[in-house]
């Protein structure tokens, strides 16, 4: 501290690249949109009005805003949830695998550098259900798929994608986590008679705590906005809105519908709503993490 | 520590000041000698990408190897909703383009953006060449400058791709389930579609692309129905929908019925349902005539042909025209005159007979004006391809009418979404045709006086 005092203006300068940049790509644009979320104004920015609160107003009174605010938080829920648990899964075989295990992480891995939208597009073609190849053998099974008309099917097909797209990037963290454990630990237990179940709850998963929290955070945060791509490319938020999520909400309003102020005040609900959960998780979950 | 200070900054203040003067004399004469040396450039911003895009780069280099004044540069900007919306930016960022391609549901929203636009009528009577054909608005055909014309009937913006639904029918299912004439009706239709998914011909009779487009807007102008108050939005901005009171609910109705028998099947949004008649599932489907290059690629193995949209037996006796989709092309403001110059000269040549046949003929698009209609027929272009005809034949037979001319309301992108996502909810079962329509009337409406409020 003391020597910080000395050079008092050092560390903002090697600071500085990094604020620049958060203040050209995060501060600049929030303040606009928080500005923005005051005003009716037209497409062209020709006329604008401060309308005071009545952006929000009308976004909350507008059941499809309830209903958007429903599927994010079921959508958010099921890929964060399903994207570690299999992750997880498929990690803690891999970190078992002997022979190989350089392809079987190598394959596992290569999701992630596909791009969203390519994700959406290859799972589109999978399940389209005039020319794809899996209604094709659902049918066999007596499964009618529709994902353009039934929005289960829909929803389906998007937490199926963006599962897909996250597990890679889980599966990397929990296998790093996996490997430093200290592999004493688990035969002094294995020694004291304890099962492979029993290990892994008891030991593993704990020892894991922090690894998880950090990918509860990154992957709810990942369903929230980084869906997007996926979201476009396969259901454009239908059939009837059923996998319509708050970005895509806002994106539909704002890019599509040009009603720049409503478009805004649901960012800036959005970001609290994002802020609030992140808060929650750092408040309470990471109470239960082990370091 | 502070005078040396003052004094330097004083100094680099004055020798900056000089520097720039210098440099903005120097600016001056060099784009004064560049703008004696080069043609004007006029920005095409449009959304036509592939075959269409290469015909737009087509059409610009023809028009710049025409003349040596001004080049035409035809950007791509992605789909029609991208392209309105970086122009858009790119307008309030001081950048926009002189033309911009236009879907015909943005109309409303260019058209209530007063300053931004120069409308085509006033761009033509200010800057149009002297030489070379007149303006005249009446040589444009009426059913598709309709859509794009004010309240005056003055022109606000060139229309260039203009299509209107029509049916594609699959010619060999049709024959193998004994339908020998085609329906003209749409209780003619329920009957002909009956028999060819019991005769097993095709698992499905119909299916339709764009479902909004197709089934409730061009149903009810092709019925002469209103589908919105105050002449479809013509007459002013507080229209409201009004759809879920015509014959709109008994033609959803009776999709519905349909769905059981799989006389009708829902395909999904745009262009959605097309690979339904490609594969030869679905015996009929109804889409944009812009469509038949595309089908005649993609409709493999089986004969195809097209006929007109059907229209309700029970409401009308002789069907009304059907309304056009696509995209115009708009002038914004804040060019210098030498541009709209150019835009003027490059709008005269676009509307000439020969430009738009041949446009006409390669895209499928609707021809914009008279000249080039009877072109394409004296060319032989509709004997050669059967079925070509159809759109505009189906547009031109009846005098527009005020639930035909076409619609014009504000926020129209969202509300075709809101109809879609209704539709979706009343063919999947989760709503009656009733309740879905109320509600796409309710939502569209709060959509329509959102717009009326700020646009009023």
């Amino acid at each position: 501290m003391a020597h910080f005092n000395r050079h008092p203006i050092t560390p903002w300068i090697l600071l500085a690249p990094q604020l620049l940049i958060v203040a050209v790509f995060f501060f600049w644009p929030a303040y606009q949109a928080i500005e923005q979320a005051f005003y009716v104004e037209d497409a062209f920015g020709l006329s604008r009005e401060f309308t005071g609160l009545s952006n929000f107003v009308s976004v909350l009174s507008e059941p499809e805003y309830l209903t958007t605010l429903w599927t994010t938080t079921y959508f958010s829920f099921a890929v964060a949830f399903g994207a570690m648990a299999l992750a997880l899964g498929l990690a803690v075989l891999a970190d078992r695998v002997l022979r190989g295990a350089h392809a079987y992480k190598t394959l596992l891995i290569w999701p992630y550098a596909v791009a969203p939208a390519v994700a959406g597009v290859l799972w589109l073609f999978l399940f389209d259900p005039t020319l794809g190849i899996l209604p094709e053998l659902l049918s066999a099974i007596g499964i009618d798929w529709n994902h353009k008309l039934n929005g289960d099917q829909a929803m389906l097909l998007v937490v199926l994608a963006s599962i897909w797209k996250q597990m890679s990037y889980n599966f990397v963290f929990f296998l790093a986590g996996l490997q430093a454990i200290p592999k004493s630990l688990l035969e002094a237990a294995a020694m004291d008679r304890a099962g492979p179940w029993r290990r892994f709850w008891t030991i593993t998963f704990p020892l894991l705590s922090p690894t998880s929290f950090f990918l509860l955070v990154m992957n709810v945060v990942y369903a929230f906005f980084e869906t997007f791509g996926t979201i476009d490319a396969t259901t454009q938020g239908g059939p009837a809105g059923s996998t319509r999520t708050l970005v895509y909400k806002v994106y539909e309003d704002g890019f599509v519908g040009q009603d720049l102020g409503s478009s805004a005040a649901q960012s800036v609900l959005l970001m609290v709503i994002v802020g609030v959960l992140t808060l929650i998780q750092f408040k309470y979950v990471e109470k239960k993490v082990q370091y | 520590m502070r005078r040396p200070t003052y004094h330097a900054s004083t100094r680099t203040t004055a020798t900056a000041t000089r520097r720039l003067a210098s440099l903005a004399l120097a600016i001056g004469f060099a784009s004064a000698s560049a703008s004696a040396l080069a043609a004007t450039e006029v920005e095409w911003w449009h959304a036509m990408g592939g075959g269409l895009g290469k015909k737009v780069d087509e059409i610009a280099a023809d028009f710049n190897a025409s003349q040596d004044d001004y080049v035409v540069k035809p950007v791509f900007k992605g789909n029609y909703s991208e392209t309105m919306t970086s122009a858009i930016a790119a307008f309030r960022a001081g950048k926009g383009p002189d033309i911009v391609q236009i879907f015909e549901v943005g109309t409303a929203t260019m058209m209530s953006a007063k300053g931004a636009i120069v409308p085509v009528h006033q761009l033509m009577a200010d800057f149009a060449p002297k030489e070379g054909t007149a303006f005249d608005p009446n040589a444009y055909l009426s059913a598709v400058t309709g859509y794009y014309t004010d309240t005056d009937g003055k022109m606000l913006s060139m229309p260039f791709n203009s299509s209107t639904p029509v049916t594609y029918y699959n010619k060999d299912v049709l024959a193998k389930a004994g339908v020998d004439s085609l329906p003209q009706t749409w209780q003619e239709m329920g009957a002909a579609l009956k028999k060819v998914v019991d005769s097993g011909a095709a698992s499905c009779g119909l299916t339709t692309t764009w479902p909004s487009w197709v089934m409730l807007e061009n149903f009810s102008a092709r019925n002469d129905v209103p589908f919105a108050s105050q002449a479809n939005g013509f007459a002013g901005t507080d229209t409201r929908l009004e759809f879920n009171t015509t014959a709109v609910v008994d033609h959803i109705q009776r999709l519905d019925d349909w769905q059981a028998d799989k006389r009708f099947v829902f395909g999904g949004r745009f262009d959605d349902a097309a690979p339904k008649f490609y594969s030869g599932e679905c015996a009929m489907m109804m889409g944009s005539s812009a469509s038949y290059a595309g089908v005649k690629e993609s409709a493999k193995g089986f004969e195809f042909g097209v006929a007109p949209l059907p229209y309700d037996s029970d409401v009308i006796e002789t069907p009304q025209n059907s309304i056009i989709g696509g995209a115009s092309l708009w002038v914004l403001s804040g060019h210098s005159d030498e541009e709209y110059q150019g835009v003027a000269k490059f709008f005269q040549y676009l509307s000439k007979p020969e430009v738009q046949a041949d446009w006409h003929q390669f895209t499928g698009y609707l021809p914009i004006t008279t000249a080039a209609a009877e072109l394409t027929r004296e060319q032989g272009f509709y004997a050669e391809n059967p079925g070509t005809d159809v759109a505009i034949t189906q547009m031109t037979s009846a005098t527009p009418t005020e639930n035909s001319k076409g619609l014009r309301l504000g926020n129209m992108v969202q509300i075709r979404d809101v109809i879609n996502e209704e539709l979706e909810k009343i063919f999947s079962g989760k709503e009656s045709v009733q309740d879905g329509l109320d509600n796409a009337v309710k939502r569209g409406d709060s959509l329509l006086e959102k717009f009326e409020r700020a646009n009023g």
